[in-house]
């Protein structure tokens, strides 16, 4: 069958399902090849899993601010994590553990690039679909059992897996060097296989539709940020993740078939020297941070392009230099890939490697401001409509801007040597990975939930809900940052040993603690603002926000093959805001030439 | 924004003028690629590393693996043969040459089975080797197993390919797409062949 003629029985399957026959229930909301179902399956994995791991951090919340008080109904549900009430050092290894990798995969990692990517591509570059709707359907449900078997990990003996979301051997590599590294560990690296072979068929399919499937006249620098940002993204994971997928198999041969990869000679392991020799644990890392550093790009890009897609239409106000962001995400993502040994610092590194790692980084701050400013200059001189999406989008800039001057800190050898591996990186990732992704998805909801759902949620819960996740995460990891200046460390799980931090440890952790159950406030607010809007009626038109790129143009939620029965044409780029000559401030992509003249 | 015209039911974008199907199979190429960049570079790194490494000429009959070199290479010639009959559409010659690619890759195999059997005799293995340097025969045998694993999927792929083209269903982007696989795994085994038998 010719390309073209398998592409029109596509369009043809597409509008009969659309328009005829109604499809069952299973293969319309669970085995859906529609990527609308799938980014919304997406969207609501990633927030059961941001509650699992925010329940991880709870408890984490409650070992570093009561090292010594007993808590007897925590043994009641945990009885061997527990036991006596008080938390065991190595289920406080394993919560670390699986909090950072729960956050990072199965929650920014699907709520970000995997639910808004399937949901708006296809939509906002005006195909039906994307390239490859089984295979869509095959990545999400690779990933529904990554995340049960790494659920299911805390449940083996010897617990979940301890060695830290980097898995640094030889703590990973030598089953018996922890109770996590037995079969927690395997589980982990089984987990993280599935996650990946899901990623990279969600990353084919985004990189194919985005070049190969966009409307007529749908340009590439007529793209919006968005799909920019996305594909970006997409394509350095697809770059970083097959070296990380090599390091996992050289991983797995060395627990499982005697290969001594990470494993150097003279290694003791319990009081018994390990048969292993001629590996070096070092290349884990290099391996690991060549994936881990431009992952945290791949999840930051998305949440900048959806913070510029969130704040153009409510600053009324065109992008403030498109062309600048978009060559600036690729700098970006070019550097990305060259800085990650910035994480290695202190491993014994040739101080000028270190110096070339150093610069590298601190370039990347300058593609990475002119972003920030660009933002800022979009909302200069705007008629800004201060709605819920609009004030997260808002938020989202200010943690960048916090986040990126922690990271100037920790990008220079000298004073990373000092910070790393203390509470102050902790705080500044949280600000990055956890806080502008954070802030970028829940702007991202807030805009596109009434598209999503056909509903527009509640103002007055979403800006509770804005004020008490802002405000808290600033008290929780902006005081993070003056406790590693102190010189706590992170991952320790009781610091009252240590007689220097006796002048801090009274109060701060207590400060972040109770910044953190505010936050948790702030997030039931957004749980009952959904309720409330789902249980009401649908009262979203096609374009609530008067915004100008393709999924506005659909309706609302967008029927199985998006557009009726005629594709979109776009005849304009992305923003075209305050138009004097309409009557209307903007014009949307689809509006031919000759219609905006007829109307002004 | 209701007014569309109705030209554009079918999408006409290209990347490079490529259809999806081959940008998707371009993409692939390139993960799978830096998966054996990562291999190669921890490879090169613990031999670096390394304070001796067994002497390649003691090790193998490297006369024996230049032939199972030679008849890989063939073997991409001729896949480029069937790839170019394809697009003529000279069906007979297609299915010939996929079958002599397929022969071609199975030989290869049955070689490095033998080539491994060699090995173990001489108590080399995955986690230790008579010199001592355990990073050798890690690295070895998960490289090259790799890789083999590769020339394998590709001669499924090509054998279904072949089925395909014997009840005429074969069309000449599937063959090409292939074709490309192949060719990057015969790529991919110049790399190993340098980086192992000749350094």
């Amino acid at each position: 069958m010719s390309e073209e003629a398998m592409a029109t029985s596509n369009e043809a399957e597409l509008l009969e399902t659309s328009e005829g026959h109604e499809l069952g229930f299973i293969r319309k909301y669970v085995f859906s090849t529609d990527h609308k179902v799938i980014g919304i399956q997406y969207w609501f994995t990633a927030g059961v899993m941001g509650l699992v791991g925010a329940l991880l951090a709870g408890l984490i919340r409650m070992q570093l601010t009561w090292p010594t008080t007993p808590f007897p109904f925590l043994e009641k549900i945990f009885p061997v994590a527990y036991a006596g009430g008080f938390m065991s050092p190595e289920f406080y290894t394993s919560l670390v553990t699986m909090h950072g990798t729960i956050m990072i995969f199965f929650f920014v990692s699907l709520g970000l690039v995997a639910g808004f990517g399937n949901y708006l591509i296809p939509l906002m570059v005006g195909a039906r679909d994307m390239a490859f709707p089984a295979l869509n359907m095959l990545s999400y449900w690779t990933v529904v059992p990554a995340i049960l078997i790494a659920g299911a990990s805390f449940f083996v003996e010897g617990g979940a897996a301890a060695s830290g979301w980097t898995a640094y051997p030889p703590l990973s590599a030598v089953p018996s060097a922890s109770p996590g590294s037995g079969t927690g560990q395997t589980l982990w690296l089984i987990s993280v296989a599935l996650f990946i072979v899901s990623f990279t068929m969600g990353g084919l399919n985004y990189v194919t539709t985005i070049f190969n499937l966009r409307a007529k006249g749908m340009s590439l620098m007529r793209m919006p940020l968005t799909i920019w940002s996305l594909l970006i993204a997409s394509i350095i994971g697809l770059l970083a993740f097959p070296p990380l997928t090599a390091a996992a198999i050289l991983l797995l041969l060395d627990r499982h078939f005697g290969t001594s990869f990470y494993l150097p000679e003279g290694l003791y392991i319990a009081g018994e020297l390990i048969p292993n020799g001629g590996g070096s644990p070092l290349l884990w890392q290099h391996l690991f941070w060549f994936l881990g550093h431009p992952e945290v790009y791949v999840l930051i890009l998305p949440a900048l392009g959806i913070t510029f897609e969130v704040l153009v239409p409510f600053a009324r106000r065109p992008a403030f230099g498109y062309r600048t962001t978009v060559w600036c995400l690729v700098a970006i993502a070019g550097l990305s890939m060259v800085v990650w040994g910035h994480h290695m610092f202190t491993s014994g590194m040739n101080p000028l490697v270190g110096e070339f790692f150093s610069i590298g980084t601190l370039l990347i701050t300058i593609p990475s401001t002119v972003i920030g400013v660009n933002m800022i200059a979009t909302l200069w001189g705007g008629k800004l409509r201060l709605t819920t999406a609009a004030m997260f989008a808002i938020g989202t800039i200010c943690f960048f801007g916090v986040g990126g001057f922690g990271g100037l800190f920790l990008g220079n050898a000298a004073a990373d040597i000092q910070l790393h591996d203390t509470a102050f990186v902790v705080g500044h990732f949280h600000f990055m990975i956890g806080g502008v992704t954070f802030l970028g998805l829940l702007a991202g909801s807030y805009y596109w939930f009434p598209k999503m759902f056909g509903r527009v949620l509640n103002e007055t819960l979403g800006k509770l809900h804005f004020w008490l996740t802002v405000v808290p995460f600033y008290g929780v990891f902006g005081t993070m940052h003056f406790y590693g200046l102190a010189g706590a460390p992170r991952r320790y799980y009781n610091l009252t040993q240590y007689g220097y931090l006796d002048s801090v440890n009274g109060w701060m952790p207590l400060v972040t603690t109770s910044f953190a159950a505010a936050m948790v406030v702030g997030q039931c607010f957004f749980l009952l603002n959904l309720t409330k809007t789902f249980l009401g009626k649908r009262n979203a038109d096609n374009n609530p926000w008067e915004a100008t790129t393709l999924e506005w143009a659909a309706a609302s939620p967008p029927p199985h093959g998006n557009w009726g029965p005629e594709a979109p044409v776009v005849h304009r780029g992305p923003y075209e805001y305050g138009n004097s000559d309409a009557d209307e401030d903007y014009v949307h992509q689809c509006v031919p030439p000759e219609r905006v003249i007829a109307l002004s | 924004m209701s007014s569309h015209s109705a030209e554009a039911l079918t999408s006409d974008a290209t990347f490079l003028g490529m259809s999806w199907r081959k940008t998707m199979m371009w993409v692939f190429i390139i993960t799978d690629g830096l998966l054996f960049a990562g291999f190669l570079a921890s490879y090169g790194f613990a031999r670096a590393a390394a304070p001796e490494w067994p002497d390649a000429h003691e090790v193998f009959h490297l006369w024996f693996i230049s032939l199972m070199t030679f008849v890989l290479i063939s073997s991409s010639a001729t896949m480029a043969t069937a790839v170019a009959a394809a697009k003529r559409g000279d069906h007979a010659t297609v299915k010939k040459m996929i079958l002599a690619t397929i022969v071609g890759g199975t030989v290869f195999l049955g070689m490095q089975a033998v080539e491994w059997n060699a090995l173990f005799a001489q108590s080399v293995t995955l986690s230790s080797n008579p010199w001592g340097v355990a990073a050798f025969g890690n690295y070895f045998f998960t490289i090259t197993g790799f890789h083999g694993t590769h020339v394998l999927s590709g001669v499924i792929i090509l054998a279904v390919v072949w089925l395909k083209a014997r009840s005429g269903r074969a069309n000449a982007e599937g063959v090409e797409m292939a074709g490309l696989y192949w060719h990057f795994v015969d790529l991919v085994w110049v790399f190993v062949f340098t980086l192992f038998y000749l350094i």
